[in-house]
């Protein structure tokens, strides 16, 4: 935890669709790098080098610039035993750590049922985006899902205030669970009163926010954006989600993998440096993670599933550098040509939620798995 | 009893089409049952939607170019206007089940021309629509099958028809993934497409031999030097195959299922109807019209009603004909066609080659709130002619108490079933203004600003909500 009063606040930025690891941290001076991707190597000339092991693509210079500050944190390896390579069942790992069954609750729903147990903020955390992501759902659990947040609220076609408010005070009874209702009937009560609820609470983040930063018209810019809107209205959210994407580089990887992450470097840049313009980045981390990595050896124009990939961490409390070791390129020691992994991913919930959120996160994750240490113990 | 015939049909109409204005509903029951889902069999029978009468309007969203919302704006206007209602709902059931995207494509004429196939395919021979879509251009590039080469073997397109077109998970293993791939190596897309493909070029489907590879597969237990169509031959023999296309039709026109990934360690919520289902597939030798007719028979499928979440292209769709006067394609479709997408279901755009997640998963409180203001508006709208028509309806009952009125508009939306709670309220807001009467011209005016008001508060059901 940190020193100061503030809550802990955690951004998930998900990149959907499997980033390639070799091109985002990129080994240096390795034969096996170049020898493996004749086509999707990145010339060692361009990848900002980091030090003499490790660079960065170029696109991220942004992120590169965050490293360099301390920010940073790279936690290598990360995936999970028995890599699954379908895009939509390793999502469903990641987001309910359920790797042997299907898992009907998200890590962040069941974290965000800690933070706030008894409900009383309906914005405590907010998905960001046209969908709700199933990492932040928990049968129950408020989450507020927002894809534009200048046009957020209910039944704003009813003509008079007077009527309006009517209107929305019996849509209120309409929705409040009764007894001997299905579940469905329950969770369309609940969301439509927590609809109601955080429409009330989001509509003054964008009517106080004014800042200096000029966010790029790109989706997850715009999404960093409102997170930075509604983080500075102060109404106690502590988790956010939002995902940028397809990293699913089966083809054309270059030119395509290279827009993705100068998309996602200046987002995330600009959200930063938003922040700090408003003296609130002390107690903001984000995450950044992939379903899994991609195949060491390409396809002769992209690289097909694989399996370990990298996470970030980003922010002021993080203590910058590299966490746990870049796994061998070697042959031998891969799986099915995939880099193994070597860092258990509900270790690095675990950090989050232990060391950051102070919460339990065993029953969150599903048991005790090694933690890589990028928060300064106190 | 002639409104239990009248909500049985509603009920068939809202899932086998985009629900029937209420002079279609009585018209069909007197027509009956099995011959209403005997004509929606045979969709040769009814009037398509004429694509050049949108074009005529519209004619640059002929081959669209990349600009959001176009390509689904032509699908909008076929939704609206076809009378071949299950022939479209089979159209977004596969677009489901093979769902392709725009985001990856990057060319709604490919997209658009998928759909037509599954228009004309759809309510066929399963196997036939499984070697069409592998010759698609538009699945071949969404799932890289145009960089599966001989020398160098792209999984994806493998991969994805038999985890998510055919069998399911748990159903083969990952060497039959690879030999599966091997297959269909040299299925490609000619003219090759332009680096940056701004020119849109027509794609087509080609096969170059030179790029096949040409050894030994062995796949589910055969070896053989198999292309393609051989290995489609026997996953549609699979009954794991069968199971999964009846549980998908199942999932889509009977009863919310769990979502696609959990099918392989959960069971299907009526086991027997899927076994009889896959048997008529076996039978049939794989044809889906079959299946669709034991379906709609089915005790199972008639119990069923309001017992589904609606889809966002329903919920869209159904809305748009129920209220009226958008069969014309007037400026704005475009932006009408975004609807669905901010209620999560971005047609031409899943957001994966799963597909959308589906039933309480189209709910949360951002699309809960596009659902009801989206519907609201519409219903509100005393411009409409759907809506002028209930009007006149309620206006034929004369002066209507709280209750009378409420239970008429009720009945009016399908007939629409409630929870007694959710009844106590419209009728206590209907109390508020007391009876409905319409003896002179202000009191019409007012008692139709009423009966519109009513409208958007039974949309803004969570009742309403279900299909």
């Amino acid at each position: 935890m940190t020193s100061n009063k503030k809550d802990p606040v955690l951004v998930v930025l998900q990149l959907s669709g499997g980033n390639d690891y070799l091109n985002t941290v990129i080994p240096l001076d390795d034969p096996i790098y170049r020898d493996s991707r004749p086509v999707v190597a990145i010339p060692e000339n361009q990848v900002l080098p980091l030090n003499g092991q490790i660079g960065f693509h170029p696109s991220m210079g942004p992120v590169k610039d965050l490293y360099d500050r301390g920010d940073v944190a790279i936690i290598h390896g990360v995936g999970y035993p028995n890599s699954i390579r379908s895009h939509f069942r390793s999502m469903d790992i990641w987001h309910t750590c359920e790797p042997d069954k299907m898992g009907t609750e998200g890590w962040l729903g069941l974290a965000t049922r800690d933070l706030d147990p008894r409900k009383e903020n309906v914005v405590t955390t907010v998905s960001f985006g046209p969908a709700m992501f199933r990492a932040v759902a928990v049968p129950g659990v408020p989450v507020a899902c927002v894809d534009n947040l200048e046009s957020y609220g209910l039944l704003t076609g009813i003509s008079g205030q007077d009527q309006r408010s009517k209107i929305l005070n019996r849509f209120t009874q309409m929705y409040t669970p009764t007894i001997g209702n299905d579940f469905v009937m329950d969770y369309l009560g609940d969301t439509g009163l927590e609809a109601m609820a955080g429409a009330d609470i989001l509509k003054v983040a964008p009517q106080q926010y004014s800042s200096g930063i000029e966010y790029a018209d790109t989706p997850i810019a715009q999404k960093l954006k409102g997170i930075a809107q509604i983080h500075l209205a102060g109404v106690g959210t502590r988790v956010f989600y939002c995902d940028h994407g397809s990293f699913d580089s089966h083809a054309n990887q270059l030119g395509m993998h290279s827009q993705l992450w100068s998309e996602v470097s200046d987002a995330i840049g600009d959200f930063f440096a938003d922040l700090r313009e408003h003296d609130a980045a002390d107690n903001v981390v984000m995450l950044l993670f992939s379903e899994f990595g991609r195949r060491v050896k390409d396809n002769g124009s992209g690289t097909d599933h694989g399996a370990a990939g990298p996470a970030f961490a980003i922010g002021q409390p993080v203590q910058g550098g590299e966490y746990g070791e870049y796994p061998s390129r070697r042959a031998e020691d891969l799986t099915q040509g995939d880099l193994a992994p070597n860092q258990d991913f509900r270790g690095l919930y675990s950090t989050f939620l232990e060391d950051w959120l102070g919460l339990d996160a065993v029953p969150i994750v599903k048991g005790n798995f090694e933690k890589p240490k990028f928060f300064a113990t106190s | 009893m002639a409104n239990e015939e009248l909500a049985l049909m509603a009920h068939l109409m809202r899932r086998a089409g985009f629900g029937a204005t209420r002079e279609e509903l009585e018209a069909r029951v007197q027509q009956g049952y099995e011959n209403t889902v005997e004509e929606l069999l045979n969709p040769a029978t009814q009037d398509p939607a004429d694509r050049l009468e949108f074009l005529r309007y519209h004619p640059g969203f002929w081959k669209p170019v990349t600009s959001p919302g176009m390509g689904a704006a032509t699908w909008l206007y076929d939704l609206i206007n076809t009378q071949r209602v299950l022939q479209e709902k089979m159209a977004l059931f596969w677009h489901q089940v093979f769902a392709t995207g725009q985001s990856k494509v990057d060319h709604w004429h490919e997209i658009q021309n998928q759909i037509d196939m599954f228009r004309e395919l759809g309510m066929g021979d399963y196997r036939q629509l499984l070697v069409e879509l592998a010759k698609n251009p538009a699945m071949i590039y969404w799932l890289d099958n145009c960089d599966n080469h001989a020398y160098a073997v792209n999984e994806n397109w493998g991969r994805e028809l038999l985890e998510l077109f055919s069998m399911g998970v748990g159903n083969y293993t990952e060497d039959d993934v690879r030999e599966c791939s091997r297959a269909f190596t040299g299925w490609t897309l000619s003219p090759n497409i332009p680096r940056n493909a701004y020119g849109r070029y027509n794609w087509g489907f080609e096969y170059r031999a030179e790029d096949h590879d040409e050894g030994d597969k062995t796949f589910l237990g055969h070896t053989g030097n198999f292309n393609g169509e051989d290995i489609i031959d026997i996953v549609c023999q699979r009954p794991a195959t069968a199971r999964f296309i009846a549980r998908h039709l199942y999932n889509f026109f009977v009863a919310d299922e769990p979502q696609v990934p959990s099918w392989s360690v959960t069971p299907p919520r009526e086991p027997e109807l899927i076994e009889a289902l896959a048997q008529v597939y076996m039978d049939s030798n794989y044809n889906i019209t079959p299946m669709l007719r034991s379906l709609f028979l089915s005790d199972s499928f008639k119990n069923a009603r309001f017992s589904k979440i609606k889809s966002p292209a329903e919920m869209v769709v159904s809305t748009l004909r129920f209220v009226g006067g958008f069969e014309f394609p007037a400026p704005g479709i475009g932006n009408l066609s975004k609807q669905a997408g901010y209620m999560g279901q971005e047609l031409l755009n899943p957001p994966s080659v799963e597909g959308w997640h589906t039933g309480a998963e189209w709910i949360n409180s951002g699309t809960l709130m596009k659902r009801v203001n989206f519907a609201a508006d519409m219903v509100g709208d005393l411009d409409r002619p759907g809506v002028q028509s209930i009007v006149e309806r309620v206006k034929r009952q004369g002066d209507l108490g709280p209750d009378k009125f409420v239970d008429t508009c009720l009945d009016l939306m399908g007939p629409l079933l409630v929870n007694e709670e959710t009844r106590q309220q419209l009728v206590g807001h209907a109390a508020e203004s007391g009876t409905l009467t319409w003896a002179s011209q202000t009191e019409i005016d007012q008692s139709s600003q009423r009966v519109a008001e009513m409208l958007q508060l039974v949309v803004a059901t969570r009742e309403y909500q279900y299909a």
